[in-house]
């Protein structure tokens, strides 16, 4: 074995793991210690689990040896977003008042990850209950893009896609609500899949707002996605919104990798002006290399979309102010008795547990939420907000009648430096305008690296966005996409991000 | 505690001479499903603390809910039931508000789009007529835990050094039935009212949906009263009474508040919205919280549930399965069985006439189905707590065990006693009637010969009663066939005693 575990991919691990030319236990070894080398300058991780990664990758290995058949992907680890319920292991969603909580039970995903024999390494940072755009609204602090470490790795799951993309990790779990994978991946070179809403259970995913969750992928490769993808999607009966329908043929999409004859519709609302140049000018590459692969241009117009982000910060809010009600100190996690009251009532110790438990953006949230539900301000805001929902998705109708699939630069622009939108809220949100419309759509999309943006030689990504249960286009887009670029570059992307050893030395 | 002494009230009359009552009743049943309304978790009342729960009605942080489908079948029946439209498309919403025994601080209900609305109950009052009462909605919600705060003198939080709570109640399905407001009752809103949750809480039972034990909380009734001016058309400010937990209790309450309330206005104040408890033992009502009508709950749709549509094929098909409605059966039973009105209630308070029912296809006489199932039966079922048809399930008496005794005596094997002593037997699992009646002797004597025997061995020994009777006394002969009845040992006919005492006396 020549080849660098830690660089491996998720396919060539499963390959090397099937032949029997490594074990899940020197897989996961590796990883481990390439975490113990170089997470303390990326932070990607809350809690990294060895023993039991390490238990799981010998049960895979006993299993193994004994013929037993396995999942393609058993023995391959995988780190896993602290926001899904890991039974026996601490599960925070980045935040004070979970402290210490460790769940009695496994979200289906991270079941079906353990029933496919996939070592779970850890649980990755994140911001605080998913909200935010540069996990720096974690209450444990922030993750660090691995090509500049003063730079956010992306929000909410940065821990997710600096795992990925610093090699500890060939896959990680998302979710994205608003573009939690899709942006992480965009500004670490890394490829991140948002399924269509419903294909992936969110049961044991901690709600941030529950009609636009939805659990996925994040990966070096668009093939790794599907890999993964079609391990933890399906129809699960304990998530009453999980679709009862075949999983989309993504693999054998990605293996395909073909776009010959495939309109690709460009949304004009979501390119150009606002964009920043050099992530633009990647965009507009990769659009070429498209039509080189024998795809046919469109232009498309989604006027709703300019609505989007206004509807998104009032759905987003309305339904994360009741999610995170449960949070209120009687049955788990942190409990703050107040200051100088004798005996303090059971309002005023969940008043005093949720002051000091919650961070600011969780706090300006379900202030937000909470006005926007009020009577006398739910037609204006929540329900205006739900019209505006059907419009974009009917945008969103309308232009998939000209085009397969949509594309766009997944971010505006490249990682931005920690600290420089902390304290601006709006421009922060805005970092997530051309994922958003996806979620409130419920419709799939993939964001893959189209290369590094000239003005700061930092990755930009480029957004597939298909119609709902179409999921396997977005690979075959992706991946034919993928395999002209690595051609272009002569080699995969992250092949040019720094030697974090050496920082972390 | 304020409970001992009420307020100021009018006397019932006096208030009813100036005001006409308006009344809203909200009942909430709980539905005898076997599995929570959202999760897989047992209903069993009474079971440990905390031992009927999972990470869903626990409501632990990622997990989601799923409609029990039994559950919304249920509502739909009970729609059906109450005359209601059955909604074709209606959703869950969130009622948002915190409470220590609420496990998500949101309640899973349905707010704008109730699963049925718009339907009526008639009810029949003690005069024989029929008030229609109509319903403005029944919809689907779950209960809440249940909190018990330790360490104080009343059982209530303030005072308490600590409270725990018990989450198996929480997520239980509930219904709730909500009525239009009632009007046009006058004196009778009490009765109504009594009337109305009495034969709600028949129906639901007929329908088996709910066990509505109100003494268990399984069905409890909210009362909402105000007043008006006499024939005025505007509602005055009303009260809601919770958690009324007896048929008596509402009938009382509701008398209870009109008096209350008519003090009140014609004392020039005014009423205040707000909650009232019932205090079962003074028979009062005290304040409880300040409720207006701007509370709130930031109602929005449940995103974590599909919506519900019963297809109208379903809809039909679950009202093909209603029971015949509680208040028909009576009278067509009663009808078909002859009893008196005495009888009837009898036999309904006691829960025997799905027995009665079935003995009476079996073959017996109501008149014996009657005498047997309310007999020593009862007595024993209630000593052991229990109602007679699950106690005669649990023995194995059924049915055909009345209508073999009853062939016993019609074809003159046994007499009155002996057919008691026959039926003791039964009970006491000796086997059949007939079995008990051959291992115990149990059998009339029909020598007439012995018997006759015997009659004149009494009647010897007897000269003073026996002139009586010859006198035209003709009462003093019981005295005489309990002497005939001790010579043969009980095994005689007593009818055929009498009627041969009586002809040797001349009195024939």
């Amino acid at each position: 074995m020549t080849t660098d575990l830690t660089r491996a991919t998720a396919a060539e691990l499963a390959d090397l793991l099937g032949a029997g030319s490594v074990s899940s236990r020197e897989v996961t070894r590796a990883l481990l210690d390439r975490t113990t080398a170089v997470d303390g300058v990326v932070r990607s991780y809350l809690h990294v689990d060895e023993d039991g990664a390490l238990a799981a990758a010998d049960d895979v290995d006993r299993r193994r040896a004994a013929g037993e058949g396995l999942h393609a992907l058993a023995g391959v680890p995988i780190a896993v977003k602290d926001v899904m319920a890991t039974r026996g292991l601490p599960t925070t969603c980045g935040s004070r008042i979970l402290e210490g909580w460790v769940p009695p039970y496994d979200a289906t995903v991270v079941r079906r990850l353990r029933e496919a024999g996939m070592p779970i390494l850890g649980k990755t940072n994140m911001d605080e209950f998913a909200m935010g755009s540069s996990t720096e609204h974690s209450a444990f602090g922030p993750s660090h893009n691995p090509w500049d470490l003063d730079r956010i790795p992306g929000g909410s799951g940065g821990g997710s896609s600096s795992v990925v993309a610093s090699f500890q990790a060939p896959l990680a779990i998302g979710t994205d609500t608003g573009g939690s994978i899709r942006q992480p991946a965009a500004v670490t070179g890394t490829v991140g899949t948002k399924p269509t809403y419903g294909g992936v259970s969110r049961y044991g995913l901690v709600a941030l707002a529950s009609s636009l969750d939805q659990a996925g992928p994040c990966s070096r490769t668009v093939l790794d996605s599907a890999l993964l993808h079609e391990v933890i999607a399906g129809h699960d009966p304990m998530d009453s919104t999980s679709v009862d329908a075949p999983v989309p043929a993504v693999v054998e999409a990605a293996r395909r990798a073909d776009v010959s004859g495939m309109r690709i519709g460009i949304v004009r609302e979501l390119t150009g002006e606002g964009f920043q140049p050099g992530v633009q000018a990647r965009f507009d590459e990769a659009v070429q290399h498209l039509v080189d692969a024998g795809a046919e241009v469109v232009e498309v117009s989604c006027p709703s979309f300019t609505y989007a982000l206004a509807a998104y910060y009032l759905i987003l809010p309305s339904e994360a102010s009741s999610n995170l009600a449960k949070f209120d100190a009687m049955r788990y996690g942190m409990r703050v008795t107040p200051d100088g009251v004798d005996a303090p009532s059971a309002e005023q110790v969940m008043a005093a547990t949720r002051d000091a438990g919650f961070g600011d953006e969780v706090k300006r949230r379900i202030i937000l939420g909470t006005y926007a539900l009020s009577s006398g301000y739910y037609d204006a805001y929540y329900g205006s907000a739900q019209k505006v929902r059907r419009l974009i998705a009917n945008d969103f109708a309308a232009a998939f009648e000209t085009a397969d699939v949509l594309v766009t630069p997944t971010a505006p622009t490249t990682a931005f430096r920690l600290g420089d939108k902390l304290d601006d809220p709006m421009s922060m949100y805005l970092n997530d305008i051309a994922t958003i419309p996806a979620n409130l759509a419920g419709i799939p999309g993939l964001s893959l690296p189209s290369g590094l943006a000239d003005e700061d030689g930092l990755p930009a990504g480029f957004q597939v966005l298909a119609p709902a249960m179409v999921d396997d286009r977005l690979y075959s887009v992706g991946a034919a996409l993928e395999a002209r670029l690595a051609a272009a570059w002569g080699g995969p992307l992250l092949d040019r991000a720094p030697d974090l050893t050496e920082v972390s030395r | 505690m304020s409970t001992t002494t009420g307020e100021r009230t009018l006397s019932f009359d006096e208030a009813l001479a100036t005001f006409d009552p308006v009344m809203g009743l909200e009942v909430h049943v709980e539905l005898g499903t076997n599995t929570k309304m959202f999760c897989g978790c047992p209903t069993e009342f009474g079971a440990e603390p905390n031992t009927q729960v999972c990470p869903v009605c626990l409501g632990l942080p990622g997990a989601l809910p799923v409609v029990n489908a039994v559950a919304v079948e249920s509502a739909i029946r009970i729609g059906l039931a109450l005359n209601c439209s059955i909604a074709e498309w209606c959703r869950f919403a969130r009622k948002n508000y915190f409470y220590p025994d609420m496990p998500k601080n949101f309640q899973t209900s349905q707010y704008d789009e109730p699963i049925a609305f718009d339907g009526h109950l008639d009810v029949e009052l003690e005069d024989g007529s029929t008030f229609r009462v109509e319903i403005e909605r029944a919809h689907m919600e779950e209960d809440t835990g249940k909190s018990l705060h330790v360490g104080g003198a009343t059982g209530r939080i303030h005072g308490a050094t600590h409270s725990l709570v018990d989450y198996n109640r929480a997520g239980i399905p509930l219904i709730e039935i909500v009525t239009k407001p009632i009007v046009a009752t006058r004196e009778k809103a009490p009765e109504v009212a009594k009337a109305y949750v009495a034969t709600l809480r028949d129906l639901l039972k007929a329908m088996d949906v709910s066990d509505v034990k109100m003494e268990q909380g399984s069905m409890r009734c909210d009362v909402n009263l105000s007043l008006m001016p006499r024939d005025g058309d505007t509602f005055g400010t009303r009260t809601e009474t919770k958690n009324v937990n007896s048929l008596r209790s509402v009938e009382r309450a509701v008398r209870y508040e009109i008096g209350r309330h008519a003090a009140v206005l014609t004392d020039g104040g005014s009423i205040t919205q707000e909650t009232r408890h019932w205090h079962e033992d003074t028979g009062i009502t005290t304040s409880g919280r300040i409720k207006s009508d701007a509370e709130d709950y930031r109602y929005f749709p449940e995103p974590d549930l599909v919506p519900v549509a019963p297809s109208r094929e379903t809809v039909e098909a679950l009202r093909a399965t209603l029971p015949e409605p509680p208040a028909e059966r009576r009278r067509r039973l009663q009808t078909a069985w002859g009893y008196s009105d005495l009888e009837m209630r009898d036999v309904l308070n006691a829960g025997l006439v799905g027995l009665v029912e079935e003995t009476v296809a079996a073959g017996a006489s109501p008149a014996a189905a009657r005498k047997w199932w309310s007999g020593e039966i009862a007595r024993r079922a209630n000593t052991e707590g229990e109602d007679v048809p699950a106690y005669a399930a649990r023995l194995g008496v059924t049915p055909a065990h009345v209508v073999e005794l009853e062939g016993l005596v019609t074809s003159g094997r046994l007499n009155d006693s002996m057919a008691r002593q026959a039926w003791e037997g039964v009970l006491d699992g000796e086997g059949t009637p007939t079995a008990v009646a051959d291992a115990r002797g149990l059998e009339l004597v029909q020598d007439t010969g012995a018997l006759e025997a015997a009659v004149d061995a009494v009647i010897a020994a007897n000269p003073d009663v026996a002139a009586k009777i010859r006198d035209g006394k003709v009462q003093a002969v019981g005295a005489l066939i309990g002497q005939v009845m001790r010579e043969m040992k009980g095994q005689a006919d007593a009818g055929a005693a009498r009627a041969i005492i009586l002809e040797r006396l001349g009195q024939a």
